[in-house]
């Protein structure tokens, strides 16, 4: 064939079918995405430390093991209360002159995703814990050390942030240990990595594949092995599997007058909108309103929590606690 | 016969108890119903039976044997003794003849035979029993393991019950034979023949016949007129290892050239070493995350060093380089600028070397895979693909054949394509919001595909028909492939973000499209499998041939497996997974390395001179070969448990726990291959070494006449 004895013709056939083709798949998609896509009214670009953290987010290469990205499939429920969608990234731009555009979405999962880490886990003094030594908090886990965004420091002042990590991870280490700058920049990102809920009235993308099962477990979700579920997904992180906690840190669930006591009102508080009245602890997040628990699922973990680790509370029903989850929504908004 | 039997009767009820299982659970649902332990559990009942029934048949034979023996006739047998007499014996029977004279007469004892069925019928019902284990148990791995380790001494207990029943069969045999011979020898005394004695000396006359060894050579002295004796040697080795063909010397090349070429093969072995190193320690950090916390070190910035160093350090660096080769050889021309491929070099080395740099300090792009290095740094490839295009286009423009190589096409198109690629990537103008991502996927995946793919079976397309000392086997093939893979390849890379907030088009698109990577794969596959039809012999006598072997079987496989991954379910089950990770390494490593490495050592011997010792050359494939298996294999299966673990809404940790013993697989076999980097390194000093001169001393005293006499 002519073609195979002419280089020049062959070269430029072949250049400009994947020319065209890579303009049909990849450059012509690009673009129209950026034309029609906008972001949603209350998403705002990040600015300030948060700006910081995710540029210390992109150096430290924390996209190898972390994607930023909720798919539309029932797996990926745990990780966001909806699908991603383009709007989610609109207002992401190249992020300077060396670099380009950074939505971080990733391809490997060695780690949970991102997406919505800000309402899961926006504690702090755990997320300072969980940089400076990962397995102080989780102790499976395997993610890198961060040491070098901390320093210590003998006689912190006032304005330093302390860290109150187990004496065994600070091996040759004295002093107190202080969070540099870039930590808490790092953490402001963290924290600042919300879904941004749609519009009202549009209509919120449905996750496909749904486990069949799902339906059964969930109008018995007051069951035992619920309630271990939720512990594990949403609170063993900082008060721990033995439900010890951690010293200086996260308190201890085991004998705590609260779980085992009468004042049911005060710990279904302290579940849906955090707890910040003991000094010698950690501030504990509205970890029940960010998750949007329901009686059923705080009830769960009230039953886990006060029949394990040798606790020996009473069991409450779901309606108890909707009464008095209802009551606490009065109150807060009556604040407001 | 029987064996083939019983492999099939083992496959029929391996087949059963799967559906049983499948049935009773569901598919996803594998932990409870291991298919696997009972696929096990059956090969090994399957092994233990054939094994019983070998030694049974050795019984048997044993057994059929002695029966015959004990039917014949004494005469028969007497007879048939005589006849197959030596030629020592005869002359110790004649002699005893002359001096003896005596008679007698034999008898024989039979019986036996109760005793053997006995011991036959009981191993056969024990064997019986252990095939027919209670079904209802079968499910339990425990029971299964526990059964396994029960029947292992079961086995070694009954083979060492039927070789002992057969040493006790063989004396006691033995002893009958005994007798025998003493009636033998009387009868043999007995005898009174003449005839029988002078057959009998004949036959010793024949029997003590030679040949006197010179029956075809004379006596005389050799005259050796064409040199053919003085080449034999008479050193004979034992070989511990396989005889591989040497290389055939080929026309050498310029010096200029050689050297430009053995300077991009050094350089990229030197970042396979490095690259490998970094990729195994960053393996290590899996299964030991404290292993230090040095933030240049650390596991996020690392990972991008490794990929990219062994992207553009050793893959682009190595394939360039025998492309230096090969774009002139199928040419028939010389390279336009030696000087441009130089340049070139000097580019891609500075660009690996400021893009480690970089991304340790914690300068990168921004988190696209693959496009780590910033612009500046990725421009300085660009470069140098530039001057390389330019280089190879100029030589096929002044090639001295009609047609163009199948190799060049593939070649020449890489290189333009990862132009288009590179600018598409890097280019401001299309990639903000979810744009980025669209881009990256078409990227990290033409990148792959267009760059190192497409390019090596280009060279694969010289390589092998080369090696193999044959033509490709249709080049209409080759075309089909060509253009099936440029018109299939470039449209899926957003099959890497299936389920993502891309348009859902772009998602069917890729999906659609990986399902039409079967034509070109297999098309490519038939191409070079066929080319080797009927040369098999050739592949295990030849120490380059192995390695692209491998490369073509890869190719093969990791491609459908890529269509495979790109379905929606399998998306479901390995995205984000450590099956990717394995993925990418067995195409990679099992495909790109394996071809520059059987490239390299077919042309670095024609370009020095020098062979490398074929036993290490073996070591190195065999390491890599193994390591790569052990590093892909436990992690496929590791992803797999990982994706069904996230599917059920297992707490996310349990799946990093989960994967420990994975994790630490794929650093054992991480470990064989980064051993094998360094075998390949000794291997490529050793081809590329300076020789120090052999003292030929006769040469040397012909100079010295030459010298002495003034010529």
């Amino acid at each position: 064939m002519n073609i195979f004895n002419n280089h020049k013709k062959l070269y430029t056939t072949a250049g400009a079918l994947f020319l065209g083709l890579t303009f049909f798949t990849a450059i012509m998609p690009a673009l129209q995405n950026q034309k029609n896509t906008a972001p949603l009214p209350e998403s705002k670009p990040l600015s300030g430390d948060a700006l910081a953290g995710k540029m210390i987010y992109i150096s430290e290469g924390c996209v190898a093991c972390h994607s930023q990205q909720v798919r539309n499939v029932d797996m990926d429920k745990v990780f966001g209360s909806r699908p991603g969608m383009a709007a989610d990234y609109a207002n992401i731009e190249r992020t300077s002159f060396w670099q380009n555009t950074a939505t971080l979405m990733g391809t490997e999962r060695t780690g949970p995703d991102l997406t919505d880490v800000g309402n899961r886990q926006p504690s702090l003094d755990w997320n300072l814990m969980h940089l400076f030594n990962p397995r102080t908090v989780v102790k499976q886990s395997i993610m890198p050390s961060y040491e070098w965004l901390f320093e210590t420091k003998l006689h912190p002042t006032k304005s330093d942030v302390v860290v109150n990590v187990p004496p065994e991870f600070l091996k040759g280490l004295h002093g107190k240990l202080v969070a540099k700058k870039e930590a808490l920049q790092l953490v402001a990102y963290i924290q600042s990595l919300k879904q941004i809920p749609l519009p009202d009235g549009s209509k919120t993308p449905i996750f496909l594949y749904k486990k069949e099962t799902k339906v059964s477990l969930e109008s018995n979700s007051s069951s035992d092995a619920d309630g271990k579920a939720l512990y594990i997904a949403n609170c063993q992180s900082c008060h721990q599997a033995n439900g010890e906690g951690l010293k200086g840190a996260f308190p201890s669930l085991k004998g705590s007058p609260i779980v085992n006591g009468d004042n049911l009102e005060l710990y279904v508080d302290i579940i849906m909108n955090g707890y910040d009245a003991r000094a010698e602890y950690g501030v504990m997040s509205a970890v029940g309103t960010n998750m949007e628990f329901n009686e059923h699922q705080v009830a769960a973990i009230i039953n886990y929590e006060r029949t394990s680790w040798g606790n020996t509370g009473k069991k409450v029903s779901p309606d108890e606690v909707k009464k008095i989850m209802d009551f606490i929504k009065i109150k807060a908004t009556a604040a407001k | 016969m029987k064996l083939r039997l019983i492999i099939t009767t083992i496959l029929i009820f391996y087949g059963s108890t799967l559906l049983n299982a499948q049935e009773a659970n569901n598919m996803i649902h594998l932990e409870n119903s291991p298919p696997t332990a009972t696929f096990i559990f059956i090969l090994f009942i399957g092994l233990f039976l054939a094994i019983i029934w070998h030694f049974l048949r050795k019984f048997k034979i044993q057994v059929s044997l002695e029966k015959k023996w004990g039917k014949e006739t004494t005469a028969q047998r007497f007879s048939s003794y005589i006849s197959s007499l030596n030629s020592n014996q005869i002359t110790e029977y004649l002699k005893v003849k002359r001096l003896l004279r005596s008679k007698n007469k034999p008898d024989i004892n039979k019986g036996m035979s109760t005793i053997i069925l006995i011991l036959f019928s009981s191993l056969t019902l024990s064997a019986q029993n252990n095939t027919n284990p209670e079904k209802g148990l079968f499910g339990q791995g425990g029971i299964i393991i526990t059964l396994i380790l029960i029947l292992i001494p079961v086995l070694l207990g009954s083979i060492f019950a039927i070789v002992k029943a057969i040493n006790a069969f063989k004396i006691y045999n033995n002893q009958n034979k005994l007798q025998d011979s003493k009636q033998f020898a009387e009868n043999l005394i007995a005898i009174e023949d003449e005839e029988l004695e002078s057959t009998l000396l004949k036959r010793k006359a024949a029997l003590d016949y030679t040949l006197s060894n010179y029956e075809l050579s004379g006596k005389n002295k050799a005259e050796d007129t064409i040199g053919i004796i003085q080449n034999a040697s008479p050193d004979h080795q034992v070989h511990f290892t396989a005889q591989k063909k040497k290389a055939i010397p080929r026309p050498s090349l310029d010096k200029d050239i050689t050297k430009l070429i053995l300077w991009y093969l050094g350089c990229a072995a030197f970042w396979l070493v490095l690259g490998g190193t970094i990729g195994e320690y960053v393996g290590i950090k899996f299964v030991s995350p404290d292993a230090d916390h040095i933030s240049w070190l650390s596991f996020g910035r690392l990972r991008p060093v490794h990929t990219n160093m062994v992207f553009w350090g050793w893959a682009s660096l190595g394939i360039i380089g025998l492309g230096y080769y090969v774009v002139p050889t199928v040419s028939n021309a010389k390279i336009h600028n030696i000087k441009w491929g130089w340049n070139a070099l000097w580019l891609i080395n500075a660009m690996v070397i400021f893009g480690t740099i970089s991304l340790m300090a914690g300068i990168n792009n921004g988190g696209g895979e693959f496009r780590e290095y910033i612009w500046p740094i990725m421009a300085l490839f660009a470069v140098a693909l530039i001057l390389t295009l330019l280089n190879f286009l100029k030589t096929v423009a002044k090639r001295t054949t009609k047609e163009i190589y199948i190799s060049n096409w593939y070649i020449i198109s890489s290189i333009i394509f990862t132009i288009i690629i590179a600018l598409t990537a890097y280019l401001p103008f299309w990639q903000n919001g979810i744009s980025e991502t669209i881009i990256q996927g078409y990227y990290m995946h033409s990148g792959v595909g267009m760059w190192f793919t497409l390019y090596t079976l280009g060279l694969l397309y010289y390589f092998i028909p080369q090696q193999l000392n044959r033509p490709i086997y249709a080049y209409s093939l080759g075309i089909l492939a060509f253009w099936t893979q440029i018109l299939f390849y470039t449209i899926i890379g957003t099959h890497h973000f299936v389920f993502s907030a891309i348009p859902w088009w772009l998602q069917t698109v890729a999906i659609v499209g990986s399902g039409g990577m079967i034509i070109p794969v297999v098309a490519a596959t038939i191409n070079y499998f066929f080319t080797f039809k009927g040369q098999w012999k050739k592949v295990s006598n030849s120490y380059t041939l192995p390695f692209f072997f491998v490369a073509v079987m890869y190719y093969f496989i990791v491609s459908m497996q890529g269509t495979a991954e790109a379905f929606k379910f399998t998306n479901l089950l390995w995205h984000f997974t450590d099956f990717t990770v394995g993925h990418s390494h067995l195409g990679f490593y099992g495909i790109i390395t394996f071809a520059i490495w059987g490239g390299t050592y077919t042309i670095v011997p024609r370009l020095t001179g020098i062979e490398p010792q074929h036993h290490i050359v073996g070591a190195h494939f065999w390491l890599a070969f193994i390591g790569l298996l052990f590093y892909a294999i436990p992690l496929s299966i590791g992803g797999t448990l990982k994706g069904m673990m996230w599917m059920e809404g297992k707490p996310f940790i349990d799946s990093v726990v989960m994967m420990f013993d994975y994790w630490l697989w794929r650093a054992i076999g991480g470990s064989l291959m980064f051993l094998a980097h360094f075998v390949f390194a000794y291997n490529f000093y050793k081809m590329t070494r300076k020789p120090i001169a052999e003292i030929d001393i006769k040469e040397e005293a012909i100079k010295h006449l030459k010298s002495i006499t003034g010529n």
